[in-house]
């Protein structure tokens, strides 16, 4: 029954990529947060969600994702999300997380725009 | 017209991490069954975690139960699924609930309490019945 999350890197030039596969919940979301921090710690300030490989999120899991945008916010970096599907999508547009995160289609495109 | 139950199913959890899971899976095998279309099934997955999430973290109820009824709604077709999902816990007054913003939450310390909002958003009627018996949340999506 459980769904743990399994956190991958891909550090690339002045951008990390952080993909996700599993259930983002409580203790998904503090693993993320783990490997986003690690990230900030590293110099990076642009970080980029894949979660093509998640296809549920729970509430608390969404709360951590919160607590980096404020990071992002804080020191100026940028978070972008790809790859969602449609519900993850339309749920973070009726957060509102969407205004302070944008949502990319695709890897390519989230890549493109956050590297202008 | 009036709505006739053509399917009902009940599961009673236990208010353990990720049971939520367990009811999920059960609405989406009902929500398959009558043909609901894939992004709607997905919809209804993820309202039913928050509503399990919602009992499980702020009913505090005694018998540490959560019961989840899935209803098959239509006058000879299914048409609807509803489905109630029930603590015994301590209640609340709905009313009396702020509505979350992004903004606020960013300034906060609390970063939580988005379960209502998200389950409002994806389902087509949410209605909640809270006092001294618990809470119900009665959520319908048309298939």
């Amino acid at each position: 029954m459980t769904e743990s999350l399994n956190v991958t890197v891909d550090r690339r030039d002045s951008l990390a990529v952080i993909y996700t596969e599993g259930y983002i919940n409580n203790q998904g979301g503090e693993e993320i947060a783990k490997t986003a921090y690690k990230l900030l710690d590293e110099g990076y300030k642009a970080l980029l969600l894949n979660l093509a490989g998640t296809k549920i999120v729970n509430s608390i899991g969404i709360s951590i994702l919160i607590e980096i945008i404020e990071k992002m916010i804080e020191i100026e970096g940028k978070l972008g999300f790809c790859c969602l599907t449609p519900t993850i999508e339309k749920t973070f547009h009726i957060m509102g997380l969407a205004q302070y995160a944008p949502i990319f289609p695709n890897e390519d495109a989230a890549v493109a725009q956050m590297r202008s | 017209m009036a709505e006739r139950v053509l399917f009902e199913h009940k599961l009673a959890l236990r208010m353990v991490p990720e049971m939520e899971i367990e009811a999920s899976e059960a609405a989406t095998a009902i929500a398959r069954e009558i043909r609901m279309s894939p992004d709607r099934i997905d919809e209804v997955r993820m309202a039913v975690v928050e509503a399990c999430i919602n009992a499980l973290e702020h009913s505090h109820a005694g018998d540490q139960e959560v019961s989840v009824t899935f209803q098959v709604l239509g006058e000879q077709d299914p048409e609807k699924l509803r489905i109630m999902v029930h603590d015994n816990g301590i209640g609340f007054s709905p009313d009396v609930l702020e509505e979350p913003t992004m903004e606020g939450k960013l300034k906060a310390v609390r970063k939580r309490g988005w379960g209502l909002k998200i389950i409002k958003g994806l389902m087509d009627e949410v209605k909640i019945r809270s006092g001294a018996e618990g809470t119900t949340v009665v959520m319908s999506k048309l298939r």
